[in-house]
């Protein structure tokens, strides 16, 4: 792919979130540490990661629903780290954001028209009821919905198609991003398809930058033409989808690729998959140096000491691993 | 134990089950006309988007529908155990003891305010009349069985304490706990993450081998379904509307629903321009389609279809294989 134009471009984020009273019970919770993103122009990045390794946190963090406690958020050329009043608004237009549940996400005493001109009225970017609802109208169709429904209520309407009215409230202000926080996990198999190929078309046709969060290995390969592994707030492995996928050089990646069930039968893999020892551990108390050491089948010594750092390997600039013996475990060849 | 080598190897038998629920708009049929055995030792999925009424057929045959549901059935059978004929007393003793359910949210399914221990060793000092000791020492047993380290000392920990796949485990362990003839898993792996959900299914695929059990697994899932099911039954809008082997269901289907399924899955191993995209959404049980529920959606239709409901009939070329489709053979032929 061509390089094409920076959109976003977040540096050294770091989160933490405090818990439980004040005193000695208190607890750090270390949601994301030092994640570095960048986004361009049309381009697909799919971040994956099991519950708790700080994926929504990185999402809200990027449109602006948490600030982070150091690093930058770069929009456009432009920091919006710490920006507030009119700059801040100015940041909602350029990155939306599509949620996972459109029972939940949507208000239910607005009507579509409501819900989708909301954003446009308070934005100023239009004036007067018919200008509105033309403009209404016009995302409608974008996410293939008759415009004629813009009168009803979102209880009218089914899973699928009330996620589209999310698509189409996030693209009202014509953002530069859009982030989607699991946007088909909630919606009926048969229904997923068609939200998947929409956004994916989206993303084709009007040049915005997508970024795709998902638990769901197989849909992020679908979708995403980057994908970044998420372990425990930090990134395991960035890089071009089809080389993560095909030949992961990060041992989480591999498990995580290994234990996500295939529909060939004849390729059925569960019984062969790699084993993680072990939960997740409490990121309230992460392990010390590689946060991934104390279920690594790869560990030594190493490992628990000092902290890896993202890296390209020799053969490849088309992706990045956090692991001291990448090269190794690509080719499989420690012993496990 | 129930398990005598004399008794039959057909666990369950259920012929023509019907579930309907009266509501405020009139009565809403939410399973017709549903026939299903599982034998010893198998494991049959029983797959299906919301609504299908997957869930709704796996209440009725453990007793536990809601009271506003009617249940009948012509044929309803534990191993030789007429259910039909038991009084409500004598359904309930079969709960636990020769039938169990896994539950989809285990941190609801648990008591929060008794230990683990407590409500494990509940089950053998009701029914197998054991002391407090004995039934403690049982359940560390169980602990032990299903994966639990360090048994002895969790066994006092109370359910918040534990991890989600933890916890899945442990609703596991007591619906085995005194060893039941047949489970009846009701997405027993949705809310976990996937290399979680490989140790679940795989704790399940083992147990029961190890045990002999019959497994109703109820799935939305294709992927799990491929990963671990023997038998799957295919239902939408509260039919069964293909059936068979595992195997050949899944490379072959004979049902548009079926085939539109399997081509709408994204997958992890490969990667394709677009996904196939099934127009519209499941129908609800209140407001059917008239002829064949699927055909508003169905790229095989006929006008036949929209007029008569073809009924689930057994395919020429496969033994133990059905499908309700009019064009059955045609859509088996188109995928091979």
């Amino acid at each position: 792919m061509p390089p094409s134009e920076l959109v976003l471009d977040a540096r050294d984020l770091h989160k933490t979130f405090h818990t439980g009273r004040s005193g000695l019970r208190r607890a750090r919770v270390s949601a994301v540490d030092g994640v570095s993103l960048q986004l361009h122009a049309g381009e697909s990045l799919g971040i994956v990661g099991e519950s708790g390794c700080g994926k929504s946190t990185l999402a809200r963090m990027l449109v602006g629903l948490e600030s982070p406690d150091s690093g930058s958020i770069v929009i456009n050329g432009k920091d919006v780290t710490k920006v507030r009043g009119r700059d801040r608004r100015l940041m909602r237009a350029e990155v939306q954001m599509v949620f996972q549940d459109p029972y939940t996400s949507l208000d239910p005493r607005m009507t579509v028209l409501e819900l989708i001109g909301e954003p446009l009225v308070v934005h100023k970017r239009v004036t007067g009821a018919a200008e509105r609802r033309s403009r209404v109208a016009e995302l409608l169709s974008l996410v293939n919905l008759a415009p004629e429904l813009m009168h009803r209520y979102p209880h009218q309407f089914s899973g699928g198609q009330r996620q589209r009215i999310g698509i189409a409230r996030a693209l009202a202000l014509e953002p530069r991003v859009l982030v989607c926080d699991e946007p088909v996990s909630a919606l009926d198999m048969s229904v997923q398809a068609q939200v998947v190929n929409l956004l994916r078309d989206l993303q084709q046709r009007m040049g915005i930058a997508l970024l795709f969060i998902a638990h769901d290995l197989s849909v992020v390969r679908h979708v995403a033409d980057r994908t970044a592994v998420m372990y425990l707030g930090r990134l395991g492995e960035v890089g071009d989808t089809d080389v993560v996928y095909d030949s992961p050089a990060h041992p989480y990646t591999q498990a995580l690729l290994s234990a996500s069930p295939v529909v060939d039968r004849s390729r059925r893999r569960l019984a062969n998959r790699i084993t993680l020892a072990g939960d997740p551990p409490s990121p309230s108390d992460p392990p010390s140096g590689c946060r991934f050491h104390t279920r690594c089948r790869f560990k030594q010594d190493r490992c628990a000491s000092e902290t890896p750092v993202l890296r390209s390997l020799s053969d490849s600039k088309e992706r990045t691993v956090a692991c001291h013996f990448a090269e190794e475990v690509r080719e499989g060849a420690l012993a496990g | 134990m129930h398990a005598s080598a004399d008794s039959t190897s057909r666990a369950l038998e259920v012929r023509g089950l019907s579930v309907t629920f009266a509501t405020r708009r009139g009565p809403v049929p939410a399973v017709v006309d549903v026939d299903l055995q599982v034998a010893r030792g198998e494991l049959v999925a029983l797959l299906g988007e919301s609504g299908s009424g997957k869930s709704a057929a796996a209440r009725a045959i453990m007793g536990l529908s809601d009271r506003n549901a009617t249940v009948g059935a012509d044929t309803l059978r534990l191993g030789d155990t007429d259910l039909l004929s038991l009084t409500e007393q004598g359904r309930r003793r079969t709960r636990g003891t020769r039938m169990a359910m896994v539950f989809q949210d285990a941190l609801s399914a648990l008591n929060p305010v008794l230990s683990i221990g407590d409500q494990l060793g509940e089950l053998y000092r009701e029914h197998r009349d054991m002391s407090r000791k004995q039934a403690r020492a049982a359940s560390v047993d169980l602990l032990a069985q299903v994966g639990i380290p360090a048994p002895d000392k969790r066994v006092s920990d109370y359910p918040h304490q534990f991890s989600g796949g933890m916890r899945q485990r442990i609703l596991i362990a007591m619906a085995i706990a005194l060893r039941p003839e047949l489970i009846i898993a009701d997405e027993p792996t949705t809310a976990l993450d996937v290399t979680v959900q490989a140790q679940i299914l795989e704790l399940l695929d083992s147990l029961r081998r190890d045990l002999d059990m019959a497994v109703l697994l109820i799935t939305h899932d294709l992927g799990v379904v491929s990963e671990v099911a023997d038998r799957v039954m295919v239902m939408y809008a509260g039919r069964v509307v293909e059936a068979g082997s595992a195997d050949d269901l899944l490379s072959r289907p004979a049902h548009p629903y079926t085939e539109a399924l399997l081509r709408s899955v994204p997958r992890a191993d490969r990667r394709d321009a677009t996904l196939h995209a099934i127009s519209g959404s499941p129908p609800s049980p209140a407001n059917q389609p008239a002829g064949c529920p699927f055909h508003p959606r169905c790229e095989y239709v006929i006008d036949l279809c929209r007029t008569s409901r073809p009924a689930l009939t057994p395919l020429e070329d496969a033994t133990a294989r059905t499908a309700a489709c009019h064009r059955s053979e045609e859509v088996r032929h188109a995928t091979v």
